[in-house]
């Protein structure tokens, strides 16, 4: 990304009138990934000294800062604590501490990255994202969205409650972006699967989902069945670190692993 | 635009673009130990302490760490040399192309992690490549400066 003027704001609104004034604006976040955008921006809003770097348990919710570095993510008790760690556990796989210390959380979901290891697990657990503007919304649904959000992403919200959760990925190496990964989880009788990294960006497996909901066979079988529905439901591409093939028979492997995890 | 930092304890200004990165204000200003590799925050031997933690900084804006306290492996001459000695005697070292990012890390890691394991120390140290040793005597050295078992 080539940049022609950095601000640093000094408030949330000053930043969102920046944005809002210049359609060739653009917020920086951690800005790990800037090298690998061909834009070019008029201003770069910088937003890190707007006390957007805290994880606070708020009510029924843990709010995560929108500027919170993912290895901030990885380290805290907070979120270690949630569904089986299974936030930290992808937070950790992210390529090495010198890239956990700079990319954010709201960089990472405002992005929409396919390669995304975070986003996936997020989406199975009800996480809501709080813009200025726009108020709250839910992940899956500004996942689906097709354009790029022009608001500010302020917060992420997930659910605090009792529940399971399963992330699994599959990289070439540690320091290389996934080739698939996936995410379960069981919340309150409900099953949600996640899939990412296809290379697109990642989506719920809908109708497995549903199979889930409504399967009255033995558990083992009824896994079985969800993941080769999930596997058949998903849409794979191919590039240069595996085939949609590939992509494909990972995925029915993940799903069934994460289903016999969380409802063991 | 002008950049004010903290670099190794000292107070310092520098001209830097809006799209700089602290790799290249770093290097233009002639700290020279920290290394130019992949330049896409693959390899870490770019690393310096950005307020004490291990950051690449080939992908760390420059103006992002406006005030902050950056730290070369010249901050850290002391502990450095301690690591060093261990490389030396585990026969760690080749080229030495990475050791300036790796004792870096490898100092914050002591700093955050009290006795860590095996694996917290290889997955600590997962960005930071070395293409000559193998890593084998490295992670021997750098369990013996922590004085770990």
């Amino acid at each position: 990304m080539k940049i022609k003027k950095y601000i640093k704001a000094g408030s949330v609104e000053e930043a969102y009138g920046i944005l809002e004034g210049n359609p060739k604006a653009a917020v920086v976040a951690g800005g790990a990934w800037l090298k690998l955008l061909p834009t070019e921006v008029d201003e770069a809003i910088d937003i890190s000294g707007l006390g957007l770097d805290t994880i606070e348990k708020k009510g029924d919710f843990l709010e995560i800062g929108s500027m919170v570095t993912l290895r901030s993510i990885e380290t805290s008790p907070e979120v270690r604590a949630l569904y089986d760690g299974v936030i930290s556990d992808a937070a950790e796989k992210i390529m090495g501490v010198t890239v956990r210390n700079i990319a954010t959380i709201g960089g990472t979901i405002a992005g929409k990255y396919g390669f995304s290891d975070i986003i996936t697990p997020l989406m199975t657990l009800g996480t809501q994202l709080e813009f200025y503007k726009g108020g709250s919304i839910g992940l899956v649904e500004f996942m689906n969205e097709q354009a790029k959000s022009r608001d500010l992403l302020l917060k992420i919200r997930i659910p605090v409650a009792e529940g399971r959760g399963f992330y699994k990925t599959m990289k070439i190496t540690a320091i290389d972006f996934p080739i698939l990964n996936t995410a379960v989880s069981y919340i309150g009788g409900k099953t949600v699967i996640a899939v990412g990294s296809r290379p697109y960006k990642a989506a719920l497996a809908e109708k497995a989902m549903a199979y889930m909901d409504t399967c009255a066979s033995q558990e083992a079988d009824c896994c079985e069945r969800a993941a080769m529905t999930a596997a058949a439901e998903m849409k794979f591409g191919s590039n240069s670190r595996g085939s949609a093939e590939y992509r494909k028979q990972l995925c029915e492997a993940f799903v069934r692993e994460g289903l016999q995890e969380v409802k063991s | 635009m002008k950049l004010k930092l903290i670099v190794n304890g000292e107070n310092k200004t520098f001209d830097v673009k809006p799209d700089e990165y602290l790799l290249d204000t770093l290097r233009n200003n002639n700290y020279v130990s920290v290394r130019r590799g992949c330049d896409n925050t693959s390899c870490g031997v770019c690393t310096v302490l950005v307020d004490g933690k291990p950051v690449a900084s080939c992908s760390y804006l420059s103006l992002k760490a406006e005030g902050r306290n950056v730290t070369t492996v010249e901050g850290i001459a002391e502990e450095a040399a301690k690591l060093a000695g261990f490389f030396g005697e585990e026969g760690a070292d080749q080229c030495g192309f990475c050791n300036p990012s790796v004792a870096l890390t490898v100092y914050a890691m002591k700093k955050e992690l009290k006795n860590p394991t095996d694996d917290e120390i290889r997955s600590y140290l997962v960005g930071n490549l070395c293409r000559c040793s193998g890593y084998m005597g490295q992670h021997r050295a750098i369990k013996a400066y922590l004085e770990v078992d």
